[in-house]
């Protein structure tokens, strides 16, 4: 039997699993999304998670970046992986695509600020690299 | 030009209380000492924001933008990079100093709103022994260090206090490939979250210590090392109980305390409880046309909470020219107050405006230690009132109950809230 706190909701039931003739019973939880979270968490436990990636701006160094829906915990530190290998060259804002279908997850990583598109257009800068490592990578934009 | 309403603090309690008072037709400005609109939501950059409000699991930015662009889209103008240094107070209106690249400039309004949020608790204030190299920070610092500067404050990292931005910060400084040796709680129970000390904390093995602290700090340039040791019942360390280990960074997240520096200049009346200001059922302080909401009012877990209370800071500063012309209603006979007993650690807000006796109001509650099936009950003339039912209740997890006030028989000058474990 494996113990264990369901992170649906801020109830923060403490459950019970166990595994009965290949279904998981399913104690202590209060609602019906506490025996879906228990199976999944016994099966392939899901996370979302947050991070940045780099851009070619140095006034807006990097910009956040998270999941567009839960993906495996395990798969994680795969998908940083690739978004660190990464630097934003162009304009982008809240909700673009940054990776779609993210290691074939059925996952996009999306941008979540428009922090960049704004100051791109507020300086009128899309045209020109600010970071001397880019410039010397020879610059698609120059 | 004399404005409305001026917000001071462009974060999601500032916005939402401008977005309102600009719905109800006020003549709107708000102020904000940064750059960019949103506060500290910028750098928030995890998810978890506005399952309450929006139903969806949003990151920091992506919330405070929605707001954003109904901001702008209501075209309430907002002046950036401005500092407010003083305020004064004349019979009729506020008179706000500011300070920015145009100058000192004085502006002047009838009513205020006061969103500037909290603040972090430093090592100062928790008084850790030792020098005071680089690579101690508070978890807010770590967080901007890391999510708009690009920089990594750490490799080998101590977290002080289960805070909920510790817990979140340890997770991103994991992520981005940082050794977080342990999260230390000087209590003998985590003050974050639930699901962050799973989510962030359990998923990546990171240890969390009870009931021990940082006592000494070392090192001369940059931190090189803690020392730790076991606290007593009383959170006194234990002698010989100390360990060093060594670290590059120390990252405190050791609690937030409402920012109220203008509210106090302002002779608001605070509550030692909150350490915000004592407020009305309208968001007003006791000092008339002068409003708080958000964190600056009690310090939230939750961000739509914040939006809420934001929302009725602005609507209720528009209306208060408009429908109280002012001083009219001063005097006490106009308010219930809010008591607390037993094992509440407050209920926001402290007074209730007997014209609201008729509404539903929301209260907030944060209890003073961790129950099982708890019951709240209001009291009014020793008569219970309205009664509600929790499964648990935890101190770190503030609770927001909508009381119908018109089904609540209320007499006499104040109702009393209790909380009290069930019996078995």
């Amino acid at each position: 039997m494996k113990e264990f706190v369901c992170i649906t909701c801020p109830n923060s039931c403490r459950m019970q699993a166990e595994l009965e003739n290949g279904q998981w019973k399913v104690t202590g939880n209060k609602c019906k999304r506490g025996q879906q979270f228990a199976e999944s968490e016994m099966t392939c436990p899901k996370r979302t998670f947050s991070t940045t990636v780099k851009t070619a701006w140095d006034s807006v160094p990097v910009i956040p970046v998270r999941v567009s829906r839960e993906i495996p915990k395990d798969k994680i530190f795969q998908i940083m992986e690739e978004i660190n290998h990464m630097t934003v060259r162009k304009s982008m804002g809240r909700g673009d695509v940054l990776i779609p279908d993210v290691l074939g997850l059925h996952a996009d990583v999306i941008v979540t600020s428009s922090v960049l598109k704004e100051y791109l257009e507020e300086n009128n800068k899309e045209n020109t690299y600010m970071h001397k490592d880019c410039a010397q990578e020879g610059g698609n934009y120059e | 030009m004399i404005y409305d309403v001026i917000v001071i603090g462009g974060g999601p309690a500032g916005l939402a209380a401008a977005i309102a008072a600009k719905k109800e037709g006020a003549q709107v400005l708000l102020i904000e000492r940064e750059g960019r609109l949103g506060g500290i939501l910028k750098q928030c950059i995890h998810d978890g924001f506005g399952l309450q409000r929006f139903k969806e699991k949003l990151s920091g930015p992506e919330y405070a933008e929605r707001f954003i662009e109904e901001f702008h889209s209501l075209e309430i103008p907002a002046k950036l990079w401005t500092f407010v240094t003083k305020i004064r107070k004349s019979d009729q209106d506020f008179q706000v100093w500011t300070v920015s690249r145009n100058g000192v400039e004085m502006l002047v309004s009838r009513t205020l709103i006061l969103a500037t949020g909290c603040r972090e608790r430093t090592a100062k204030q928790v008084s850790i022994h030792g020098t005071r190299p680089a690579g101690v920070y508070t978890a807010g610092t770590a967080q901007h260090f890391t999510n708009l500067q690009g920089v990594m404050p750490a490799r080998r990292c101590v977290i002080l206090g289960s805070g909920d931005i510790g817990l979140i910060m340890a997770r991103r400084l994991k992520l981005e490939g940082a050794d977080i040796l342990g999260v230390y709680e000087v209590r003998p129970e985590p003050s974050g979250l639930t699901r962050n000390m799973i989510q962030c904390l359990e998923d990546f093995d990171i240890p969390l210590h009870l009931s021990e602290t940082v006592t000494r700090i070392f090192g001369d340039d940059r931190l090189t090392g803690v020392e730790i040791a076991k606290v007593d019942e009383q959170m006194q360390p234990v002698p010989g109980t100390e360990k060093r280990i060594d670290c590059d960074t120390l990252i405190l997240s050791v609690g937030l305390i409402p920012e109220n520096e203008m509210a106090e200049s302002l002779r608001v009346t605070m509550d030692p409880r909150t350490k915000g200001p004592v407020c009305d059922s309208w968001a007003m302080t006791d000092v008339p046309g002068v409003f708080s909401c958000g964190n600056a009012f009690h310090v939230n877990d939750l961000v739509d909470y914040v939006s809420e209370s934001g929302e009725l800071a602005g609507t209720s500063a528009a209306r208060y020219f408009r429908e109280l012309k002012g001083e009219a209603d001063r005097t006490a006979e106009n308010w219930i107050s809010v008591e607390t007993e037993g094992g509440l650690a407050y209920v926001v807000p402290q007074k209730i405006r007997k014209s609201d006796l008729d509404k539903k109001l929301v209260f907030y509650f944060r209890c003073r230690r961790t129950m099982g099936e708890s019951m709240l009950a209001a009291i009014s003339a020793g008569k219970t009132v309205f009664e509600k039912k929790y499964q648990a209740v935890r101190p770190p997890e503030m609770e927001r109950v909508v009381i119908d006030l018109s089904k609540a028989d209320i007499v006499g000058t104040s109702l009393v809230f209790q909380l009290g474990e069930v019996q078995a």
